[in-house]
């Protein structure tokens, strides 16, 4: 049996009628890595010690039938923005040199405490900046279906090493498109939650108003237990949200007879891959064999989205960024006096995309730009969000492409920052608006390279995104295509 | 152009960073670049429209003024570029 294949659903079921144990799931994990990273590179730090510990009581548990967790024993690999306590954390970034997180952010908590396994810390762009894995101050990550290709970003490594086995599953972040564009170049299942419906306490922050933490997985059941696993409030983050969290496998019943898809024509726009328009339009029509009603909404500021983000995220950005100044953490460079450490600590530290996006923030927050700029992106925010709004009083979702081509060549946009950054179009709408969104496969292009259906719902429900992508994955077989390495 | 090698400057400087001139010509075209793709967001008239400011169900969370973390001083200086015992080390900031 191909152990690393597995879902979390299925290595759980099989742990518990004891097929195999925690020990060996994680030690063929590493086996997996240890013959496959070198093409793909989706790590920065593996964990193998600790994970082995990890799953030696992962297995006690198993053996005295103490923890009904689905996630106990799992091996989960993290995106190397979460702090992990004791295990290196850089966030891809050689601002952070090598520090040694003093606590786990909450997220990481409650997966130790479900008795998970953390395989170790993925490769990302530069403080999640960046749609490619190629911001990243290490090196960039490959995709595992063609490796000539990115693997999307900025949670480029956790999307990498799902595909490619690597893990059972994944936690990625989300500002712009993080979680979904990845998911889609990769083929695997990537959901960004509904703002403040998980903590942010722990990750590095990029742009506080729109950070927020995900599952990437191989099914959308997998996508509904690592969601249950980590939802919910938290009292050490002030946005997370007080309010119950639904049963969200409770969900995956199979039946959207009724269920109303908005379907926008902003979304299909020239230019866009036509395979990928294809391949968007038959997903449609399959969710309407199986008793969906389709109806067609209006977003007419979707074409604003990526100058009212690249605003927002950057002035956000150049605020949060300013701690690293090499004073407590971090790199330090010796120099004349304060001024001149902090202005080389920082230009030594920080990549050029990050640099790009501390200036161009710090630019439209600046005396004489502020309303020009960062006032004008918020007023139009307002907008997105009202816009969004109005279509859900006529649909319960809205599917749409999640990227407009598949995964280019590694290389192909790093000269051009805004053909990069045009490259999240039709994802960035969705966190401005702080809604939860999916991307899950539905079909490849002529050269072999995944495409991504992006779901989108009503602020905190989850539920019916899950719901409608499990009756489509249902409905195919696209989830069940793996790459060969 | 909308923007000068002198505001780049500034800029860099509000946000303590050194730029070789090399970088700082670079930034300058891409920002400008970047700075007139923004310019679409004039066709919209936002008059009447509030900016967004917070997507929460109440703006103020409070909790009792307590300490609940545990002392962790070790772990926290070490990962400091420069200590001197249980003090972060950093350059003179007065002459």
């Amino acid at each position: 049996m191909n152990l690393t294949a597995l879902t979390i659903h299925e290595a759980s079921d099989k742990l518990r009628r004891r097929e195999f144990s925690s020990v060996e799931l994680t030690a063929a994990v590493f086996e997996r890595i240890a013959a496959t990273d070198n093409k793909v590179r989706a790590y920065l730090t593996l964990a193998h010690n600790q994970a082995i510990e990890q799953a030696k009581s992962a297995d006690e548990q198993l053996k005295s039938g103490t923890n009904p967790a689905p996630l106990l024993g799992i091996p989960i690999a993290v995106k190397d923005n979460f702090l992990t306590l004791g295990l290196r954390t850089t966030c891809a970034s050689k601002i952070l040199g090598d520090f040694i997180p003093p606590y786990n952010g909450s997220t990481v908590e409650r997966l130790l405490s479900a008795g998970a396994v953390i395989v170790g810390k993925t490769n990302l762009d530069e403080f999640a900046m960046g749609s490619s894995a190629e911001n990243s101050a290490f090196f960039p990550t490959h995709n595992p279906w063609n490796l000539d290709r990115i693997p999307g970003g900025s949670s480029g490594g956790s999307a990498a090493a799902v595909a490619a086995d690597q893990c059972i599953a994944a936690l990625g972040t989300d500002t712009g498109g993080s979680i979904r564009q990845p998911a889609a170049c990769c083929g695997v299942v990537g959901l960004k939650p509904t703002y403040g419906r998980v903590s942010r306490y722990g990750i590095i922050a990029f742009a506080s108003s729109m950070d927020q933490v995900g599952p990437m997985t191989k099914d959308v059941r997998d996508s509904a237990l690592l969601l249950q696993a980590i939802a919910g409030h938290d009292p050490a983050d002030s946005t997370s949200a007080n309010r119950s969290v639904p049963d969200y496998s409770a969900a995956l019943n199979g039946d959207i007879r009724g269920l109303r898809i908005g379907i926008s024509k902003e979304y299909f726009v020239p230019g866009m891959q036509p395979l990928v328009y294809k391949a968007v339009q038959n997903a449609i029509r399959e969710l309407g064999k199986n008793g969906a009603v389709i109806v067609d909404i209006a977003l007419p500021y979707t074409e604003y989205a990526v100058a009212v983000y690249y605003i927002i995220a950057t002035a956000e950005a150049s605020s949060n960024l300013a701690r690293y100044d090499g004073m407590r953490f971090g790199h330090r460079a010796e120099a004349k006096d304060l001024t001149d450490t902090y202005m080389i600590s920082r230009d030594e530290g920080f990549g050029a995309e990050v640099k790009r996006r501390i200036m161009l923030g710090t630019y439209v927050l600046s005396a004489g730009y502020y309303d020009a700029y960062y006032l004008k992106a918020q007023r139009v925010r307002t907008l997105i969000k009202r816009n969004f709004e109005e279509a859900f009083n006529h649909c319960d979702v809205i599917l749409t492409p999640t990227t407009p081509t598949t995964a280019f060549k590694i290389g192909e946009k790093t000269q051009d920052p805004l053909q990069m950054y045009l490259s999240d179009i039709f994802t960035i709408s969705i966190n401005l608006a702080g809604l939860p969104a999916i991307s899950l496969p539905c079909g490849f292009d002529g050269d072999g390279m995944p495409i991504g259906l992006q779901i989108i719902g009503k602020q905190f429900d989850e539920a019916a995104v899950l719901q409608t992508a499990h009756a489509y994955e249902q409905a195919t077989e696209w989830h069940k295509m793996k790459p060969t390495l | 152009m909308k923007l000068t090698r002198e505001q780049v400057a500034r800029v860099a400087l509000l946000a303590r960073l050194r730029l070789t001139a090399d970088e700082a010509s670079a930034l300058t075209d891409q920002l400008d670049h970047i700075l007139v793709y923004m310019d679409k967001l004039n066709q919209i008239d936002t008059a009447n429209i509030e900016p967004f400011s917070h997507d929460l169900d109440s703006a103020h969370v409070l909790r009792p003024d307590k300490v609940t973390n545990r002392p962790n001083a070790d772990a926290l200086l070490a990962n400091a570029p420069d200590r001197d015992e249980t003090f972060f080390k950093v350059p003179k900031i007065l002459e």
